[in-house]
């Protein structure tokens, strides 16, 4: 069992059903870890708050879309019909934000839900198609009905013998470590 | 869960009982394996023979269109007074049907309706390929096609711009827009369950291919925290785009100065009639697989039965605006509004006006009584109705208006040619082939979602693992 730090990607500690995960997982947040992770097929509702997990940003994201989709919007109708080549139609003004508001709301909305997937993306670091865990033989159930704690060696707080101890006494019925 | 461990669940009086989302108390891995399983076996001979007779009816389609393209629009039924004959109508049409997916995904979201889970990716897909369908018909009917291009703001060699004074320009936005942030959604909500399926994978071509499009996705905490807030946000985005959509799609006629259409109720009266046909497209697809696929516990009868409840409430909204517009336009003491609305009931299309009553408002009222609501079958046919009513509604308004406006020397009748039923039926198997390749391929239900609302998910339930009083702690 003697493998270096370097080649260790982590410890993987196995939980049976969302309760117990939570428990561990909010004493796990108490005792102060910084690089680890739950895993679970579903968002177990109320985990970000045992994580300690921050409000996610993914909001900035869609707001900076949405802005610019509806100046981006305004602009290039105003340009277009008003400025670049105006045309009389029904005598009704070359610009008018009422006109011009249907289809910037349209692309306040586009550029607002692009916002929000690619910040969901650059948030997650995501796609990221190799990681040290998909190799892990047990882990494809965290799709299916298993959670997983994760614990990488990377974590200051992270000592081989007294974690996988710790994650063992949260109840958890399996603890692995992972390759990098 | 938890092998043989017996758990007590408290069970709350029968009077406030509800069945539950999932039926059977099925643990969580069973919902991946009856989703995965559809993908997973031998393709049924069913499917088969339903995706050759979707397929060959696409190429109809293509035909019809390649024959439209290369002979001119006199190919369809349209001529002087009616120029937006069954086009304008099977586009109105589709794209309301497309309005249900987004109503469950997002506004259903939005009001915490759990039940959503089982059938909003179904209803999504269907959203996605009936907006395909809806954008043929505004882009062929415009007579050169090779030019439809000009619809968007790029620059040509006229140097001229669009005029984004007119609402057939907003819809334009409206319509693209609400296709791509519909595939968006879908593809986001996707992502965790193509890892479903990339994890179960046993083939390297499904890997792969699965793997690819689920981006990696581990199923992470952190990244749900993120997943969860984009979720929300696209169901915000998603609830005030739907409503716009066919108000947009409303405006085209409302704007313009013709009896019957010229009328600010169009825009709720809409949007009410795409929701009530979209949801009836979707017990119309839904009654149907979830016997196919065996997936009778997860879309229950209480499914059924709720959107049975929202086809009925809409239909109601619809029934509703069918009256106010009438009492409206004997109110406005406008002849011509007056006469467009006596001519609908009982001139020449008369019949197509009380086939819309008919389906829209009398056949729905039978979703008041819960034996009709829990009754599959009948279910089933009543949805048919409905989208056959909603068809004819949107052809009583196209065509009804044009075909007597206000010269009397400017009357027609209209009739369609078989180049437009071709063409029409052809979208149902452009509909179909995508649809049947989505179950196919892809998973059905949301599963990751479904997972989220059954009670051994839940880390405050006792088959969730909480310990007395309800706390995880």
């Amino acid at each position: 069992m003697s493998q270096s730090a370097s080649q260790v990607y982590g410890v993987i500690a196995e939980f049976d059903n969302p309760a117990a995960t939570m428990r561990a997982a909010e004493r796990l947040r108490d005792e102060g870890f910084r690089r680890w992770d739950v895993f679970s097929p579903y968002p177990v509702h109320g985990m970000d708050q045992a994580m300690g997990l921050k409000n996610s940003k993914v909001g900035w994201f869609s707001f900076l879309g949405g802005v610019s989709g509806y100046t981006i919007g305004m602009l290039m109708i105003w340009w277009m019909n008003a400025v670049d080549y105006p045309i009389v139609v029904g005598g009704k003004p070359y610009f008018s934000p009422f006109s011009a508001f249907p289809p910037s709301y349209e692309l306040t909305i586009l550029f607002g839900a692009f916002g929000a997937l690619i910040g969901m993306l650059v948030l997650n670091r995501l796609p990221r198609l190799h990681h040290p865990l998909l190799k892990h033989r047990r882990f494809a159930l965290a799709s299916h009905d298993r959670f997983f704690i994760v614990i990488e060696t990377a974590d200051p707080k992270y000592q081989p013998d007294a974690t996988r101890q710790l994650l063992e006494s949260l109840g958890s019925t399996r603890v692995e470590t992972v390759e990098e | 869960m938890g092998a043989a461990v017996k758990v007590e669940v408290p069970v709350p009086p029968p009077e406030l009982a509800r069945p539950p989302l999932v039926a059977n108390q099925r643990p969580l891995g069973w919902i991946s394996d009856a989703v995965a399983r559809i993908s997973e076996v031998k393709t049924p001979m069913w499917w088969w023979l339903a995706f050759g007779i979707s397929f060959t009816m696409m190429l109809v389609c293509f035909a019809m269109i390649a024959h439209l393209m290369s002979t001119g629009v006199g190919v369809w039924g349209l001529g002087h007074p009616v120029m937006w004959g069954w086009a304008i109508v099977n586009f109105v049409w589709w794209i309301g049907i497309g309005h249900a997916g987004t109503l469950i995904s997002a506004i259903l979201f939005l009001l915490r309706q759990r039940w959503r889970t089982a059938v909003n990716r179904a209803a999504e897909a269907m959203t996605i390929f009936a907006v395909m369908c809806a954008g043929i018909f505004p882009v062929i009917h415009v007579g050169r096609i090779w030019l439809a291009w000009w619809l968007f703001p790029l620059p040509n060699a006229n140097d001229i711009w669009p005029q984004f004074r007119s609402p057939l320009m907003w819809d334009v936005f409206a319509v693209s827009t609400y296709f791509t942030v519909s595939v968006l959604f879908w593809y986001m909500g996707l992502i965790p369950d193509l890892a479903v399926y990339r994890d179960r994978a046993r083939t390297k071509l499904r890997k792969f291919f699965y793997g690819l499009f689920a981006l990696g996705w581990t199923g992470s905490n952190r990244h749900w925290s993120n997943y969860e807030k984009a979720y929300l946000i696209l169901a915000g985005l998603s609830t005030p785009l739907v409503l716009s959509v066919h108000s947009i799609v409303s405006l085209d006629f409302a704007v313009s100065q013709l009896p019957g259409w010229h009328t600010t109720i169009f825009p709720p009266y809409f949007v009410a009639g795409a929701i009530f046909s979209g949801f009836g497209m979707v017990l119309t697809l839904l009654i149907p697989i979830r016997k196919l696929c065996g997936l009778e516990d997860i879309i229950t009868v209480r499914h059924v039965d709720l959107m049975c409840k929202v086809t009925l409430a809409t239909g109601s909204i619809v029934g509703y605006a069918y009256g106010m517009e009438v009492f409206i336009a004997w109110y406005s003491g406008n002849p011509y509004e007056r006469f467009a609305f006596w001519n609908r009931a009982f001139g020449p299309y008369w019949w197509a006006y009380w086939i819309m009553i008919a389906c829209n408002v009398l056949i729905p009222q039978l979703f008041w009584f819960k034996k009709v609501r829990q009754h599959m079958l009948t279910v089933w046919i009543i949805s048919v109705l409905v989208n056959v009513g909603m068809w004819f509604e949107r052809f009583v308004i196209v065509v009804t208006t044009l075909a007597r406006e206000f010269l009397p020397a400017n009357w027609g009748y209209y009739t369609p040619t078989w180049v437009d039923i071709c063409t029409y039926l052809g979208t149902f198997g452009l509909f179909f082939t995508f649809f049947l390749l989505f179950m196919r391929f892809l998973p059905v239900i949301a599963i990751a979602e479904v997972k989220g609302v059954t009670p051994q998910a839940d880390p405050h339930h006792p088959l969730g693992g909480a310990r007395e009083g309800g706390h995880h702690g």
